[in-house]
């Protein structure tokens, strides 16, 4: 009775003017409010705070200027780039952790302990070996992304219905085969949280590397931003970024999420 | 070895992976040392891990690494204390008002999956050079998981435990301090642990890249020098008391971890 109560009512009073979303205005709506009198009560430093409507007016500009894009263009190209070779790296040593016990009792603590150390540390080593320009903020990127994969995929090995596995077998499946047709659609699921949690630690990774020391790419527009205390330009710069960020991690999550619909 | 297959429980049995390891480790060590002597590897990229071994003892005192260390732990800590005590009481209030936890679980969640070290650059306008922006920037960064893990061990008590509290009349109050904070505890703990590990990450990697501070300053510092076995130590330290920092964490979680 309350489930349908609950339902009709929701069905009158439609998606748009649910309590929850009423909720989400308001806080929005006061956050925003608050914001305003912050940049217009004088009580910051001037700019620390910019008005909403100039930092509206950053956006637009940032958006409409060609330049933008080409250095959107080198950080994607570049933390692609880190994915590709990090994830590569991660899925083969994850799959041979994960299919053996020994290896995995004498190297997974070390991947398991490292994996959370802070990455940016490594960046100095990055620019000796590879140089000030892109390479080196890939490598970084690489470094980050490669122990969350690894770890996820090597658990995921381990959660493979053994049937399936005793199944290749009995077809004499090669160890390519093995892992094409058995060991990689079985654990698609840790595989695709793996790149989802390494694409986080890439984009991290790589962005940091390029404000440390870079060119070009977004991690350098936005630390020139701070060095020209342009803080209407750097807004926009951190509130594209993080919708990026965060598009990018829903996507690659609802991508995992359909493979799981499909599957049942 | 005796003949026939060693006894279940024989001691190279348990000890033989973690040995593996080690000699990998070593092994990789002497190569790259043997390589780098003979010029393979150029000394100037790659410092002969004996360099890097024998700089240890000169980066601790020169570079005054305890008060360093002291310095990122307090930083650590800090952060530690504020993640808990608004963590905590963010996740107990979701937990408390529904339509709220409704209206903002899911930004919760994307705040924690969102790079906030990106931002740095803002805290640092806001909150200057100093090692309040570190702290912030440890904060923001550490405290959705401590949220989010306070919301899911209140949301997950056992039902039956809910319901003794009730036959027992007790007030709301009651029943958060005896039944419902105490069975959330050990989740608590999980998201606590995991926001000191991203706080603890955040923090030396903030102090890297603005050179302000305790051991990210130090890398910082010792590879603008072009020291590159200090450099390379120093990374080392870093790794080693982080790596230490995660297994006390651990220990203290399974301590805490009532025996189910």
């Amino acid at each position: 009775m309350a489930e349908t109560g609950r339902l009709r009512q929701a069905a009158s009073a439609g998606p748009l003017l649910s309590p929850v979303t009423l909720v989400r205005v308001a806080i929005i709506l006061g956050a925003l409010s608050i914001w305003e009198l912050l940049a217009h009560s004088g009580w910051l430093y001037r700019d620390v705070v910019p008005s909403l409507t100039r930092i509206g007016a950053a956006l637009v500009d940032l958006l409409s200027h060609g330049d933008y894009y080409f250095n959107l263009g080198v950080t994607v190209g570049e933390i692609a780039a880190a994915l590709t070779i990090g994830g590569m790296a991660g899925l083969a040593v994850g799959i041979l952790l994960g299919a053996n016990r020994f290896l995995s009792k004498a190297f997974e603590a070390y991947l398991y302990y490292l994996g959370p150390t802070p990455k940016i540390i490594f960046f100095p080593i990055m620019i000796m070996w590879f140089g000030v320009g892109p390479e080196s903020k890939i490598a970084l990127g690489t470094l980050s992304c490669f122990f969350p994969i690894a770890l996820s995929v090597a658990a995921g090995m381990r959660q493979i219905d053994k049937v399936l596995i005793r199944v290749g077998r009995s077809f004499r499946a090669n160890t390519m085969q093995m892992v094409w047709k058995i060991y990689l659609p079985a654990m698609r699921h840790p595989i695709i949280n793996g790149v989802r949690l390494g694409l986080g630690m890439a984009l991290i990774g790589t962005l940091l590397a390029e404000t440390k020391l870079s060119n070009k790419g977004i991690g350098f527009l936005i630390i020139q931003a701070y060095s020209t205390f342009d803080m209407p330009q750097m807004y926009a710069q951190l509130i594209v970024l993080f919708v990026l960020a965060i598009g990018a991690n829903a996507l690659v999550g609802r991508l995992g999420g359909l493979a799981n619909i499909k599957s049942k | 070895m005796s003949a026939g297959a060693p006894a279940r429980g024989s001691p190279w049995r348990a000890f033989a992976p973690a040995a593996t390891g080690l000699g990998t480790l070593i092994g990789f060590l002497l190569v790259a040392e043997l390589l780098i002597r003979i010029g393979v590897i150029n000394r100037f990229i790659v410092p002969p891990p004996s360099e890097v071994i024998e700089s240890f003892g000169r980066v601790i005192v020169e570079e005054h690494v305890p008060r360093r260390f002291l310095l990122t732990l307090s930083e650590c800590l800090t952060a530690g204390v504020m993640i808990t005590v608004f963590g905590v009481a963010g996740g107990v209030t979701m937990h408390r008002y529904k339509l709220l936890q409704q209206a903002i679980e899911t930004w919760v969640a994307a705040l924690a999956a969102a790079p906030v070290v990106l931002a740095y650059p803002l805290f640092m306008v806001i909150f200057g050079r100093s090692a309040w922006t570190i702290i912030m920037i440890g904060f923001v960064a550490a405290l959705p998981p401590v949220m989010l893990k306070t919301l899911e061990g209140l949301a997950g008590t056992r039902k039956v435990l809910v319901n003794v509290g009730k036959s027992f009349n007790l007030t709301q109050n009651q029943q958060f301090w005896k039944i419902l904070f105490p069975a959330a505890l050990p989740t608590i703990f999980v998201g606590v642990r995991l926001g000191l590990i991203f706080a603890l990450i955040n923090i030396v990697g903030v102090e890297f890249l603005i050179n302000y501070g305790g051991l990210g300053q130090l890398i910082n510092d010792l590879a603008e020098r072009y020291d590159l076995p200090g450099t390379y130590a120093a990374i080392t330290f870093v790794i080693l008391v982080s790596v230490v920092f995660f297994m006390a964490l651990e220990k203290v979680e399974r301590w805490l971890r009532p025996v189910d």
